[in-house]
C-alpha cells in the first residue's frame, strides 16, 4: 500500500516558514499534482515526503508507517529533478541501472532491467552516451527511467517538464500520464503549470504560502473554487475580477460596481459581505452598451486565429478579458461595448477571499447537496 | 571584424604585455640562461669573470656525488608522501568542512592559519612544540604514558624525515582542503539527492559520484603540490640545515654555489633540478590532459 | 510492465528499521562530525596558540607545562629594543610592499590582453607564464647573482624586490586574467561602439570593477612576498638588510640548549598576528583568488 498521508507538516528554514501546518492523504495509485504560483513551498513539501528536507513539525506517513525521521535512502521512493541530476560521468546505461548496483543483482539481470525501461521510453539508442550529449527531453527519459528500474511505490516528479521546449513538453506530458495508467502506482507531481496540473490530476493540491488553499478534482477545482486565490490561479486566461459593494436600505439584495454594474445577489452561507465578483473569459460575451450588465471600453483584440480575445477596460487598473466568438469587426476597436454573463457564471468572494455561495444559483444549489 | 581591426587589437595586446614580458625577460629567461651557460665552466663565484669551458664534466661530477643522490631520495621520498598524506587528509577535512556542521564557518576560518604563517616561523614553532626536553608534544606524550622520556625528534636521523614530512603536512594541507572544497562545490548538490532517493549508502555516494566527478580538482591540486614539494627549500634549511637526512636538491645546488662558491658545479646541479622538475610536470600534466581527453 | 507491479518487493526489502534507530544513528553521525571538527579545530590552531602561551612566560616558566599564557611580556619588549628584529620588519614591509604594487600593475595589464583580447598567440603566452611559476628559484640563483652584482644590488633590500618578482608576476598575471574573464563582453562593446582605446576600457571601466580582484591578488601576492626565503637569505648578508623570515631563521644563541625559544615565539607571534588577522579578514576574497587561478584553470 502506498498512501501518503501528511500531517500537521511545517518547514522553517530560521526565522522564515515556508510550509505552515499542511494536512493531506493521498490513496494508493492516485496522481496528485502539488501547484502554486513561485516559492509556494511546493517543492519544499515534495522534498519532505521524500525525506531530503527534514520537517521542522508533524509527521509524514508513507502506507501507514511513520516514515518522518526515515532518511530518502530507505523511503522506498523515486524522484524526478527539474534538472534531470544525472550522473555527468556515468553512461547513459549506468544511471539508469546504478541504483539496482546498490541491491546486489547480478550484472546480467541489470543490463536487462536497464534495457526494458530504455526501450520502453525509446532512449535504448542512446545507451552508451553520456548526458552531455543528449538533448534535454533524452536527459529526462532517462531520469524518468533512472527512477522507473527501481519499481517505487511512489513516483516524486519535481517540474520535470519546466526545462523543456513547448512542444516536447506536451509529448512528455502524455508520457507520464500514460506511464501512470500502466504503472498505477502513486505519483505526487510538481508544477507551476496550471494546464500541467488541470491535465495529468486525478486530484489537485493548490498551495500559496506554505498552505493549502484547497484540494479536489481539476472539476472541482474549476467549477466551485473555494477562494479568491483558486479561483485566479486555476483556468487560463484567468478568471476577470471587479470589486463590488452590497448595497442597503430600498436596494438590499444587490451589489453595484464599476462600469454601471447593478445585479441582484444575496449570500446563501454566511461569510463577510461581498467585496469581489470574478467571471470567467469563456463566461463573458460582448454585447452593445445598452444590452450588457457591465460597461466598459473595447481596448484590443487578439487574434491567435483558433481563439479571439477582447480586453475591455472598465476602469482605469481593471481590465476584462473576453473570449469572443469570432474576430469583431476593428471598427468597435475603442469604442464603449457591455459585458454580459449569465447569472451561473459569476463567482462572489468575501473580503477575505473566501467564496461566497449564492442563492439561487445552480451552484449553490449543487453545493448544498454535497456532504 | 576587419583584418585592419584586428591587427590594431594584436598590436594593443602586445604592448599591454610589454611590461609581463620585460620582466620575465630580465628576472626569468636571462637568469636562466646564464645558470646554462654557467654549468659548461668552471667558474668560481668569487671571482666570475675568470673560467673556461669544460663541456659536461661539471654535470657528471654532481652525478657522481654521492650527496646528491641522497638529496634527489630525500626528495623524491619527501614529495610522494607528503602530497599522499595533504591529499588524502585534504580529502577527508573538505568532506567534513561540506557537510552543515554548526561550526564550519569557523573551521574554513582556522583552516588558512597554518597555510598563512610564514614557513620559517612554522618550523620554529614546530622544533619548539617537538623540544627533547620542554616541548609540549614530549610533556603531552609522557603524561599519557607512552613514553618516558621526550623523544629527540629532530636529533634523530631516522625521524626527522618524517618530523619535515609533518610540518609540511600540517602547513599545506589547508591550500588542498580549499582546492578540493571549491571542487565540491561546483557539484550540484541534487546529483547527491539523487543517490539517496535512489537508495544508494554514503560510501558507494563517495566512491562512485563523489570521487569521480572530484578527479579535475583533486589532479589540479595535486600538481601544484608536486611541483611545490620537489621545489623545497625553507623547512630542510630552518629546521636542520646541514643535515644531510633532510638535505632537498635544492639545499644541494644552492650549497654548492654559495658554501663552496662553485658557480660552474652549482649551476649544473641547479640545471639536474630544473630538468627533474620540468621531467615530472610534463608526466603529470599528460596525466592530466589523458584524463580529460577521456571524459569524465 | 504489469507484471512489475508484483515485484514491488525490491522497494519493502530495503526499509527500514525503527524509525527510533534512524533518529539515533543521526545523532550519532552527528556527534562524530562534531568531533571531527573540533579535532581539526585543534589540529590547525593549537601550535601558534602554544606560541603565543610560550612567548608569555618568562625564564623558568617556559620549560613547565602550563596551558594559559603568563602574560608577561618581557620577551615582546626585548623584541621592540632589538634592532635587527625592528629594523628587518621594514626591510620586509618595504620590500613586500614594492613588489607587491609593481605585480598587480604588470599583472593588470598583462591580465587585460591575455583576459579581454582575442590575439594568435594568447594561449602561447598564458603557457609560457604558468611554466615560468613552476621554476625552481634555485635554478634561476647563478644568473640572479651576477644580474644583481651588475646592478650594484648585492646586500640590498631592493635587490629582493626585483627578485621576488619572478615569483609574483606570473602569479598575478594568472588570477588576474581568470578573474577579468569574469566580466561579460557587453561592458566592452558599448565602449568600442563609443570609439574608447583600450586603455580607456581598462582604467574606466574594469579597473573599477576590479577592486575586490585586485585586493585578492594583492594580498596574496604580499604574503608570498613576506614570506620568501631563499632568495632573502642568499642576497642578504648583514643584519641590517635581512627581511623578517631569515632573522627570525638565523636567531641562535651561544649553544644549542641556549636556543632563545621564548624570543623566537615572541618573534613569531608579532610577525604573524598582521597576516593571520589579514587573512581571516579577508578570508572569503582569498579564498577566490587561490581557487580561481586553479579551478578555471
Amino acid at each position: 500500500m502506498a498512501s501518503v498521508s501528511l500531517e500537521s507538516v511545517s518547514k522553517n528554514f530560521g526565522t522564515h516558514t515556508v510550509i505552515q501546518g499542511v494536512d493531506l492523504e493521498i490513496n494508493d495509485g492516485e496522481f496528485v499534482v502539488f501547484v502554486g504560483p513561485s516559492g509556494c513551498g511546493k517543492s519544499t513539501l515534495l522534498r519532505i515526503v521524500a525525506g531530503l528536507v527534514a520537517a521542522s513539525k508533524g509527521a509524514v506517513k508513507i502506507g501507514g508507517d511513520d516514515v518522518t525521521d526515515v532518511p530518502a535512502s530507505k523511503r522506498g521512493v523515486a524522484f524526478v529533478f527539474q534538472s534531470y541530476a544525472l550522473y555527468p560521468h556515468m553512461s547513459v546505461a549506468r544511471n539508469i541501472g546504478f541504483a539496482l548496483e546498490t541491491l546486489g543483482m547480478a550484472k546480467d539481470a541489470i543490463s536487462q532491467k536497464v534495457s526494458t525501461v530504455a526501450r520502453m521510453l525509446k532512449v535504448d539508442h542512446l545507451m552508451e552516451r553520456r548526458p552531455r550529449e543528449l538533448s534535454g527531453g533524452q536527459r529526462q527519459r532517462v531520469a524518468i527511467g533512472r527512477a522507473l528500474v527501481r519499481q517505487p511505490e511512489i513516483f516524486l516528479f519535481d517540474e520535470p517538464l519546466s526545462n523543456l521546449d513547448s512542444d516536447l513538453r506536451m509529448e512528455m506530458r502524455m508520457e507520464i500520464a500514460k506511464l501512470h495508467d500502466v504503472l498505477k502506482t502513486t505519483m505526487i507531481y510538481v508544477t507551476h503549470d496550471q494546464s500541467e496540473a488541470m491535465t495529468l490530476a486525478d486530484r489537485i493540491v493548490v498551495l500559496n504560502h506554505g498552505r493549502i488553499e484547497q484540494v479536489g478534482t481539476p472539476q472541482q477545482l474549476y467549477h466551485t473554487p473555494d477562494n479568491r486565490f483558486v479561483a485566479g490561479f486555476i483556468g487560463s486566461p484567468r478568471m476577470n475580477f471587479l470589486a463590488v459593494s452590497p448595497q442597503t436600505g430600498a436596494n438590499a439584495g444587490r451589489i453595484a460596481g464599476p462600469g454601471n454594474l447593478s445585479m441582484a445577489m444575496v449570500a446563501s452561507n454566511p461569510t463577510g459581505p461581498i467585496a469581489e465578483i470574478g467571471v470567467r473569459p469563456e463566461g463573458l460575451r460582448l454585447v452593445s452598451e445598452a444590452d450588457g450588465r457591465i460597461a466598459c471600453t473595447l481596448e484590443r483584440v487578439e487574434d491567435l486565429g483558433h481563439e479571439h480575445f477582447g480586453y475591455c477596460r472598465i476602469t482605469e487598473d481593471t481590465v476584462w478579458v473576453v473570449r469572443l466568438a469570432s474576430a469583431p469587426s476593428s471598427d468597435q476597436i475603442g469604442k464603449t461595448v457591455g459585458l454580459d454573463f449569465a447569472d451561473s457564471a459569476v463567482f462572489a468572494f468575501a473580503g477575505d477571499g473566501k467564496r461566497v455561495l449564492l442563492k439561487g444559483t445552480p451552484q449553490a444549489n449543487a453545493e448544498a447537496r454535497e456532504p | 571584424m576587419s583584418a585592419k581591426l584586428a591587427r590594431r587589437d594584436h598590436r594593443a595586446a602586445w604592448l599591454f604585455l610589454l611590461p609581463v614580458v620585460a620582466v620575465i625577460l630580465l628576472v626569468a629567461v636571462w637568469p636562466l640562461s646564464r645558470t646554462f651557460f654557467f654549468s659548461f665552466t668552471d667558474a668560481y663565484l668569487d671571482d666570475p669573470s675568470v673560467y673556461s669551458m669544460v663541456g659536461f664534466d661539471n654535470f657528471i661530477e654532481v652525478i657522481n656525488d654521492h650527496s646528491w643522490w641522497v638529496a634527489v631520495k630525500n626528495t623524491l621520498v619527501f614529495t610522494v608522501i607528503s602530497v599522499a598524506i595533504e591529499t588524502t587528509l585534504g580529502l577527508a577535512i573538505a568532506l567534513l568542512l561540506n557537510e552543515m556542521i554548526p561550526g564550519r564557518g569557523l573551521a574554513r576560518a582556522a583552516i588558512l592559519v597554518p597555510w598563512a604563517i610564514p614557513v620559517v616561523v612554522a618550523t620554529k614553532i614546530w622544533e619548539w612544540m617537538l623540544n627533547d626536553q620542554f616541548g609540549v608534544i614530549n610533556k603531552i606524550l609522557s603524561g599519557l604514558g607512552v613514553v618516558d622520556h621526550g623523544i629527540a625528534w629532530t636529533a634523530s636521523s631516522s625521524l626527522i624525515m618524517g618530523v619535515v614530512i609533518f610540518i609540511d603536512v600540517w602547513m599545506t594541507t589547508p591550500f588542498m582542503v580549499l582546492l578540493i572544497l571549491a571542487g565540491l562545490q561546483l557539484i550540484s548538490p541534487e546529483i547527491f539527492e539523487a543517490a539517496e532517493v535512489d537508495g544508494i549508502p554514503a560510501w558507494k555516494r563517495f566512491w562512485s559520484i563523489t570521487l569521480p566527478m572530484l578527479r579535475p580538482a583533486i589532479g589540479v591540486a595535486v600538481l601544484f603540490r608536486v611541483l611545490d614539494a620537489l621545489r623545497m627549500f625553507d623547512l630542510s634549511y630552518v629546521l636542520a640545515a646541514s643535515n644531510e637526512n633532510v638535505m632537498t636538491v635544492s639545499i644541494y645546488a644552492r650549497d654548492r654555489l654559495i658554501s663552496f662558491q662553485e658557480l660552474g658545479i652549482g649551476s649544473a646541479a641547479s640545471t639536474w633540478v630544473f630538468l627533474l622538475v620540468a621531467f615530472v610536470a610534463i608526466i603529470i600534466i599528460g596525466a592530466l590532459r589523458l584524463d580529460r581527453a577521456a571524459g569524465t | 510492465m504489469a507484471n512489475a507491479i508484483a515485484q514491488k518487493t525490491i522497494a519493502q526489502t530495503s526499509r527500514r528499521k525503527p524509525a527510533s534507530f534512524y533518529r539515533m544513528r543521526r545523532r550519532v553521525v552527528r556527534g562524530l562530525q562534531i568531533f571531527a571538527l573540533i579535532l581539526v579545530l585543534i589540529y590547525t590552531l593549537f601550535p601558534y596558540y602554544w606560541a603565543f602561551v610560550s612567548s608569555t612566560k618568562q625564564g623558568a616558566a617556559l620549560y613547565r607545562s602550563a596551558l594559559m599564557p603568563a602574560l608577561d611580556f618581557t620577551y615582546y619588549r626585548q623584541l621592540i629594543d632589538n634592532p635587527v628584529f625592528m629594523g628587518s620588519l621594514l626591510n620586509s614591509a618595504y620590500v613586500a610592499i614594492s613588489t607587491t604594487l609593481l605585480s598587480l600593475i604588470i599583472g593588470l595589464s598583462a591580465a587585460y590582453a591575455l583576459g579581454r583580447i582575442e590575439f594568435p598567440q594568447r594561449r602561447a603566452v598564458l603557457m609560457v607564464v604558468l611554466m615560468i611559476s613552476i621554476f625552481p628559484q634555485v635554478v634561476v640563483l647563478s644568473g640572479m647573482f651576477e644580474l644583481i652584482n651588475w646592478l650594484g644590488l648585492f646586500n640590498r633590500p631592493s635587490a629582493l624586490i626585483l627578485t621576488y618578482l619572478l615569483s609574483t608576476v606570473p602569479f598575478t598575471t594568472w588570477i588576474l586574467t581568470t578573474f577579468i574573464r569574469e566580466f561579460p563582453r557587453e561592458l566592452e562593446e558599448a565602449a568600442i561602439i563609443d570609439g574608447c582605446s583600450h586603455f580607456r576600457i581598462l582604467m574606466k571601466i574594469l579597473l573599477p570593477l576590479m577592486g575586490p580582484s585586485l585586493a585578492s591578488t594583492g594580498i596574496l601576492a604580499f604574503i608570498l612576498a613576506w614570506n620568501e626565503f631563499l632568495f632573502a637569505l642568499t642576497f642578504t648578508l648583514t643584519d641590517e638588510n635581512r627581511t623578517v623570515p631569515v632573522a627570525i631563521g638565523l636567531i641562535a644563541g651561544t649553544s644549542r640548549y641556549e636556543y632563545p625559544f621564548g624570543q623566537i615565539m615572541a618573534a613569531s607571534v608579532t610577525v604573524t598576528l598582521p597576516l593571520i588577522a589579514v587573512v581571516l579578514l579577508f578570508q572569503r576574497r582569498i579564498v577566490a583568488g587561490l581557487t580561481a587561478g586553479a579551478v578555471k584553470g
